[in-house]
């Protein structure tokens, strides 16, 4: 109960001081705009086309969003001391973690059904499959959450963290399959691209949004969870080994 | 909840390297249950890093820790929900307001949200903030933001409060508010671990002191024991109107058997076990065109004690005094 009340005041102020700012709404909404408009024109087609696009929309907004508020409310928090605070609380380190992790997944989920929203206006998107879109946006939320908290730990500055989650996320998203198709890719470089989470993420979002997935969804959603288990636990050694000095 | 037994805080042998720093390095010592423990040495002692230590923010390569009867050697969250912890530096969060910020230094110890809010202003009040808590912590003063730091620290009332240097910056008004407020605390039954390097704040407010220097206790002792061979000793300073230095090798020659210290420049104290007789020292300066402005006896402090025991002049430990505000 104890630990709880703790869990949702880190939560919750969190929300309040940095994911509900208005620059940061504001993000949410220009950033997914703009990636969709970038393609649309650059596609060349006609509004039915936006349908397409969406799967690798969601999936950068989901990313992006939730990588660089990590960067925000922990590396800055670190750096300001108050996070020592946190660290001094009767709370297990885990439960410390996920209420912090908690507000960028939130943040990140909601990132994710920006794009779709807009596209709801623009386009019709009737036989869509709701529930495995659903599932896919909140588990690459997950993966990146824990992506970016793994970012976050492992520097002591913000600047860092941005140009360390770049180095992640740029190659990420030419590789995971969402603007060319895996196999599109060199041999060689087809390895890498299943060791990234968000090839698994784009995947079932292509099976979601156009029935298109190449993979069994069923494996898909293991190795989404499988690269959510493994960052969380790396990232929670990294934290005992490195905020504790 | 505490094993009325055993002492509160059991440190062995705790040892805490930093790359090839070594800031703590194999120090013993206990705190009794409603004690106020003093922790006294000049900077870079290893004071922050024992605190650190204790309160499981950073762990010891060698030693152990016990608090109220709890291994914490390798469990650094064991017993973190009896401990309250006054940082050296302000840690809350900028962002929020007075009130807000104890109010979430209360909800991460758990506290439902009625008390929560009733021990914020309860605090605010008895820091005499109460005006202020609606206000943003970064827009405080120094002395406020030190006082909410301390009430943070407090909020959950712990039965062991640590206080890292908790006067150290502020002035005069506000330390001695801060020293009545810790006083009071430990009368109502609270532990008290202090670290300080003002000497006069360590004499006046605790039971038993530890001196440390370069990261090893030197001496634990209460202050009355540790004031035992200072007790009956003479103390008189002499206010100059030139520099000591320039007399000071004939002055030792001429008196052998006093016992020279320069406290500054202009100031030389001399220290003997039997009355000073004045009379021939005022006339020795006199002969040597020294005018002699002040002559004042001083009753023994514990800083003849510290600069005998750790062999460091106390104005290297308490230089900041003047300009801090000091003790008053
Ligand atoms: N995180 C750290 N990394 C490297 N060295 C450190 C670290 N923390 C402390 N030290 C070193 O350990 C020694 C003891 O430092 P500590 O902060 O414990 O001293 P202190 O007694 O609290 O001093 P002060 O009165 O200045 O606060 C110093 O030499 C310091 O430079
Ligand atoms: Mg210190």
């Amino acid at each position: 109960m104890k630990q709880w009340i703790a869990f949702w005041s880190i939560l919750a102020k969190d929300m309040r001081f940095y994911y509900l700012k208005p620059p940061n709404i504001s993000w949410g909404l220009v950033f997914p705009l703009a990636w969709t408009a970038m393609f649309f024109i650059k596609s060349g087609e006609g509004l039915e086309s936006i349908r397409a696009l969406l799967p690798g929309v969601v999936a950068l907004s989901v990313l992006f969003g939730t990588t660089s508020m990590l960067a925000v409310t922990v590396t800055f928090e670190k750096k300001g001391r108050s996070f020592e605070r946190l660290l001094l609380a009767p709370i297990p380190l885990e439960v410390l973690v996920l209420a912090k992790t908690s507000g960028a997944l939130l943040f990140g989920i909601a990132n994710g059904f920006v794009p779709v929203l807009m596209a709801a206006f623009l386009t019709d998107l009737a036989g869509i499959h709701w529930p495995t879109v659903v599932v896919a946006i909140v588990l690459i939320a997950a993966g990146s959450t824990f992506l970016g908290l793994f970012i976050a730990v492992s520097v002591s500055e913000v600047f860092e963290a941005q140009t360390f989650s770049n180095f992640f996320r740029f190659p990420m998203v030419f590789l995971c399959g969402l603007f060319f198709p895996v196999e599109d890719l060199p041999v060689w470089l087809q390895p890498l691209s299943y060791a990234l989470p968000l090839t698994y993420g784009a995947d079932v979002l292509h099976a979601g949004f156009q029935q298109q997935g190449r993979m069994p969804l069923g494996l898909d959603f293991l190795m989404l969870g499988l690269f959510c288990l493994g960052l969380f636990l790396l990232s929670q050694r990294n934290i005992r080994k490195k905020w504790t000095v | 909840m505490i094993d009325d037994m055993r002492p509160v805080i059991e440190a062995r042998g705790l040892v805490k390297h930093f790359g090839t720093v070594t800031a703590v390095a194999g120090i013993d010592f206990d705190v009794c249950r409603g004690e106020l423990f003093g922790f006294l040495g000049p900077n870079g002692a290893g004071k922050t890093t024992t605190i650190n230590l204790l309160i499981g923010l950073a762990r010891p390569d060698r030693g152990s820790i016990h608090v109220a009867g709890i291994d914490c050697t390798g469990r650094l969250k064991a017993a973190q929900h009896l401990m309250g912890v006054v940082p050296d530096e302000s840690n809350l969060y900028p962002e929020l307001t007075g009130l807000e910020n104890l109010c979430f230094c209360a909800a991460l110890y758990g506290m439902p949200k009625p008390d929560r809010e009733a021990r914020a202003r309860e605090l605010l009040e008895r820091f005499g903030l109460a005006e202020a808590a609606g206000r943003k912590f970064a827009g405080y003063s120094k002395g406020m933001k030190r006082k909410l730091t301390i009430a943070a620290g407090i909020i959950h009332r712990p039965a062991i409060l640590f206080l890292d240097e908790p006067t150290t910056g502020i002035d005069v008004a506000s330390a001695r508010q801060i020293r009545q407020l810790i006083a009071d605390l430990n009368r109502a039954g609270t532990t008290i671990f202090l670290t300080t390097h003002y000497i006069e704040e360590a004499e006046r407010l605790c039971e038993r002191i530890a001196f440390i220097v370069g990261g090893r206790i030197v001496r634990t002792d209460t202050v009355e024991r540790l004031m035992e061979p200072v007790q009956e000793r003479q103390v008189v300073e002499f206010a100059l109107d030139g520099q000591v230095a320039s007399v000071e090798p004939a002055l030792r020659e001429s008196f052998p058997e006093l016992n020279l210290q320069v406290a500054s420049g202009c100031l030389l104290r001399v220290i003997s076990d039997r009355p000073v007789r004045i009379g021939p020292l005022v006339r020795f300066f006199e002969e040597r065109g020294l005018e002699v402005g002040e002559v004042r006896k001083v009753r023994p402090t514990l800083e003849e004690v510290f600069v005998e025991i750790t062999g460091i002049e106390a104005a290297d430990v308490s230089c900041e005094k003047e300009k801090a505000g000091g003790v008053s």
